[in-house]
C-alpha cells in the first residue's frame, strides 16, 4: 500500500528533500513529494477480497483520507 | 466539575493536566487508562498531550482506535465535554470528533517555545472568562501542529464560529512570525459545532502557576471549573 499527502496538501518533507537533493546538484528537481509504503500479508487468496480487505484498512487506519490518498498494489 | 484525564501509553503532560484543573476547580480530576470503557458520571474528559503509542503511523492514530475513545465518542454524543490539548487535539481529529488534521509543522523543526493567543469565541465553556480578542501567553510543543483543512471546512468553522484561538502577535496581529507553525488561517484551536469539544495545539496547562513561569493561561481552566459550578 502506498500512502501519500493529497494533492494540495502542503507537503514539508518533500520540499526539504527538493532542497536538499539542489544542495547536492542535482538540478532539473521539479516537486518532490514524500509518502510511505505500508506492507501487508493477508490470509486472502483471491487479489480482489484482498484488495477491498487492503482499501477498508486503509480508510480506518493505515491513511488519513483528509490529508492522504492511497493506493493498493497486491502481489502473489 | 468532575473531570477525567486519559492516560495513553506515551502521553507525557497528564500530571500538568490534571494539576491545572484540579487548581481551578479544587477537585482531582480522574486518572483514565486507555483500556478503561467506562466514563460514566464525568463532565469533562480531557486528552493530554505527549506521543501517544510512540507517534507510530501518524500523531494520534493509534490513540484514535483505542477502547477508550469509543467510550470518548460516547460521552460526546451524549451531550458531554470533552478537551484535547496537543496530542490530544491530533487524536481528536484522528478520531474524526473535530474536523481537518495537523500536519508537520511548516518549518519541519519541533517547535518548544512561547506563543500567543487571540481568544476568537468568548462566552463558551472554555472561554467564559476571556473577552472575545483578549490575547494571552501560552507555550507550545510539537513537532505536528500545523492545522490543515480544506477550503470549505476552514469557510464553515470560520462562518459557524467555531475557530476558538488563533496565533498572534502580543498585540493581537495576525503575523506569519507569530504562527510558528503555519497552521491555515493562523487557527490554534477549534470547537465542534455544539461548543461542547475544544481541540487546542498550545499547552495552556503549563501556564497555572507563576512558581511554573507565569498563570497567564489558567483563565481556560477557572472559565471551565465556574461553567460546572454555575
Amino acid at each position: 500500500m502506498t500512502v501519500m499527502p493529497k494533492p494540495g496538501v502542503l507537503d514539508p518533507q518533500g520540499k526539504a528533500i527538493a532542497r536538499a537533493l539542489g544542495h547536492l546538484g542535482f538540478g532539473g528537481v521539479g516537486e518532490v513529494r514524500a509518502g510511505k509504503v505500508i506492507e501487508l500479508e493477508l490470509a486472502a487468496t483471491d487479489p480482489e477480497t484482498a484488495r477491498k480487505e487492503a482499501a477498508s484498512m486503509a480508510e480506518q487506519l493505515l491513511a488519513n483520507t483528509v490529508i492522504e490518498s492511497f493506493s493498493v498494489a497486491i502481489s502473489q | 466539575m468532575r473531570a477525567g484525564v486519559i492516560v495513553f501509553p506515551g502521553i507525557n503532560r497528564e500530571r500538568d493536566m490534571a494539576i491545572a484543573l484540579a487548581l481551578a476547580s479544587g477537585r482531582k480530576p480522574r486518572m483514565l487508562w486507555h483500556t478503561e470503557t467506562d466514563l460514566s458520571g464525568l463532565d469533562l474528559v480531557v486528552i493530554p498531550g505527549g506521543f501517544s503509542y510512540g507517534d507510530y503511523l501518524r500523531a494520534g492514530a493509534m490513540a484514535a482506535h483505542s477502547p477508550i475513545m469509543g467510550a470518548v465518542r460516547a460521552h460526546a454524543a451524549r451531550g458531554g465535554y470533552v478537551l484535547g490539548a496537543c496530542n490530544g487535539f491530533q487524536i481528536l481529529t484522528e478520531a474524526g470528533l473535530l474536523p481537518g488534521a495537523l500536519l508537520r509543522n511548516v518549518s519541519l523543526r519541533f517547535l518548544a517555545m512561547d506563543c500567543h493567543l487571540r481568544v476568537e469565541r468568548a462566552g463558551t465553556s472554555f472561554t467564559g472568562h476571556f473577552q472575545t480578542g483578549e490575547v494571552f501567553r501560552a507555550v507550545l510543543a510539537h513537532g505536528e501542529g500545523n492545522y490543515y483543512a480544506d477550503e470549505t471546512t476552514l469557510d464553515r468553522l470560520e462562518g459557524e464560529g467555531l475557530v476558538a484561538f488563533r496565533y498572534a502577535a502580543p498585540d493581537g496581529e495576525l503575523t506569519p512570525a507569530s504562527n510558528p507553525n503555519g497552521s491555515a488561517r493562523a487557527i490554534a484551536g477549534i470547537f465542534s459545532p455544539n461548543l461542547r469539544i475544544l481541540g487546542l495545539m498550545p499547552h495552556a496547562e503549563n501556564l497555572v502557576d507563576p512558581v511554573a513561569g507565569g498563570d497567564d493561561a489558567k483563565k481556560l481552566f477557572e472559565g471551565l471549573a465556574a461553567a460546572f459550578t454555575a
